[in-house]
């Protein structure tokens, strides 16, 4: 049993880096993309314009269509694409691509939603305040939707996870991996076990820190 | 059909060409010695001398017109009710006036701007909407700030620096007696102390014009009349103009000096409002003069 926690530290440390990292970059270019789609089809911003319906259709169409692609393939259909970014195709940084790629769509249909969600009476205060379309964004409606998007970003995390434990078919290795290595095909059930509690325990993590941060957000409203 | 291309532009040619904003109903409402609205021959090429003038306004959301051709011009530092039923068009009216709508035809135009404001983009429309503050029914503040910073946030937009921001977000809240809860989250305010907050807000750019759309619909007789004095001493002070959307003839009797009475998107009356409380003229005002007198 020692024998398998000490098994555990390598990897767990992988598939931390793979979650942070990767929800690093989707918070980046999920949360602008996400932005922009909330801009693309509210008629404040870039909404009701014919150019915009237009963008927004395509960028709907390729958002569920990274979406809808089982992960698997999605990570070996970007292999090149790592190579060309990181310099390899393989390994936990390698991982950490494909993971953003499919974290991206993901949350920033989650952020477009929470934009949305604001009450445009809200909206129509910070336009009458005479604010610039950027300010209303920046210093109002992500502030207002903060709980929502904590909550969102707490659930990108956790499919995050999810996601991490199949990086071992590019040699990401991470918590997944050694369940399959160990457990699967060594008959090594004591490692398999470790590593499963050990995913489940990282959820609740995630799951309560997420849900504490958004509560305390709301409650100090 | 060569000539109908836009049928909306040649509107607004006739529009420049004959100024449509005296129709004949105002002209009979009026006794032009006792009229709050004067005859002025204004060219609407240069900004108006009233505060807020809008020619001859339609709109549509698709459906038939709400608004059916409507002008109205509010002199400085009048209170000016619009009253009507539910549905009558009065939200519409009144956001596009207070530039948070487009008007289909027809234009706004705000004292000291040699242009119609609804056609202006970019800076220049930021610099109107400073000149217009807005009140709503349901408070609209940023549940995200306090009191205070929601006060500060029109300030933060245009420019200000942090610590002239602290001095005239005290100043304001002192104005509208919320001095001690200037740190409260605004969702932790009681709907008088929230409509308060958002009045303060409103004002914070020293606006021209106050617009005010059923500002105390949501809240209790009490209150309801603590705010309506707030907003005729906030007149006196600061000679404010205001536009006070309601459905309640309460509203206009104790805060209006003037009104028009709008029924499906048409002005049917308008007169000062001792007039019009003495001798309504419209079917519609009786009705809400009926409706009052049985409050
Ligand atoms: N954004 C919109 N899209 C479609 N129809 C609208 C829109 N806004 C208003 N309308 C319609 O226009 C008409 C007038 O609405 P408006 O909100 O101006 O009335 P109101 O006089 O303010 O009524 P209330 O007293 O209920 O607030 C209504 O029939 C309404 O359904
Ligand atoms: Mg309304």
């Amino acid at each position: 049993m020692t024998d398998a926690l000490k098994l555990l530290i390598q990897p767990l440390g992988q598939t931390i880096v793979m979650i942070l990292a990767s929800t690093l970059l989707a918070t980046m270019f999920g949360g602008a993309l996400g932005i922009l789609l909330f801009a693309l089809s509210n008629d404040h911003f870039a909404g009701g314009r014919r150019g915009s319906l237009i963008a927004k259709h395509v960028a709907d169409r390729v958002i569920n269509m990274l979406r809808s692609f089982p992960y698997v393939i999605l990570m070996v259909l970007v292999l090149p694409l790592s190579r060309l970014i990181v310099g390899t195709s393989l390994g936990t940084t390698a991982s950490i691509v494909p993971l953003s790629i499919a974290a991206i769509p993901f949350l920033a249909r989650i952020v477009e939603s929470s934009l949305s969600e604001v009450d445009s009476g809200v909206i129509d205060a910070a336009i009458s305040c005479a604010a610039s379309k950027r300010r209303i964004v920046f210093a109002i409606l992500i502030p207002e939707a903060l709980p929502s998007l904590v909550s969102g970003l707490t659930l990108t995390m956790i499919s995050l996870l999810g996601y991490s434990a199949m990086a071992g078919v590019i040699g990401g290795g991470g918590l997944g991996d050694l369940a399959i290595r160990y457990g699967y095909q060594r008959f090594r059930g004591d490692v398999m076990a470790v590593a499963v509690v050990a995913i489940v325990v990282l959820v609740e993590l995630i799951q309560f820190a997420g849900t504490a941060l958004a509560n305390r957000i709301r409650s100090s409203r | 059909m060569f000539h109908a291309e836009r049928p909306e532009e040649a509107a607004d040619q006739a529009l420049i060409a004959q100024p449509s904003y005296h129709t004949p109903q105002r002209g009979d409402l009026f006794e032009p010695a006792r009229a709050p609205f004067q005859n002025l021959s204004v060219s609407p090429q240069t900004s108006p001398p009233e505060v807020m003038r809008i020619d001859g306004i339609s709109k549509a959301f698709g459906g038939p017109p709400v608004l059916h051709n409507i002008s109205l011009s509010v002199p400085k530092g009048s209170i000016h009710g619009i009253i009507g039923k539910s549905g009558a068009g009065k939200t519409t009216l009144i956001r596009i006036a207070g530039l948070l709508e487009k008007p289909d035809s027809g234009s706004v135009w705000y004292e000291g701007i040699a242009a119609p404001v609804h056609l202006l983009r970019g800076r220049e429309l930021l610099e109107a909407r400073r000149k217009a503050g807005f009140v709503f029914q349901s408070f609209n503040l940023f549940a995200s700030r306090s009191a205070a910073e929601n006060v500060a946030f029109p300030l933060e937009a245009a420019g200000w620096p942090r610590a002239k921001i602290r001095g005239r977000v005290a100043e304001l809240l002192e104005l509208v007696g919320l001095s001690d809860k200037a740190d409260r989250p605004a969702m932790h305010l009681s709907g008088g102390e929230k409509q308060r907050v958002a009045i303060a807000r409103a004002l914070a750019n020293h606006p021209a014009i106050l617009f005010s759309d059923e500002a105390t619909s949501a809240l209790d007789p009490e209150t309801t009349r603590s705010v309506l004095d707030l907003i005729r001493s906030l007149r006196q002070m600061l000679g404010l103009t205001v536009i006070m959307v309601t459905h309640q003839m309460e509203v206009v009797r104790r805060t209006c000096d003037t009104v028009s009475v709008i029924e499906d998107g048409n002005f049917v009356e308008e007169g000062l409002v001792a007039e019009l409380f003495a001798n309504p003229r419209s079917d519609a005002a009786k009705a809400f003069l009926k409706e009052d007198r049985n409050d």
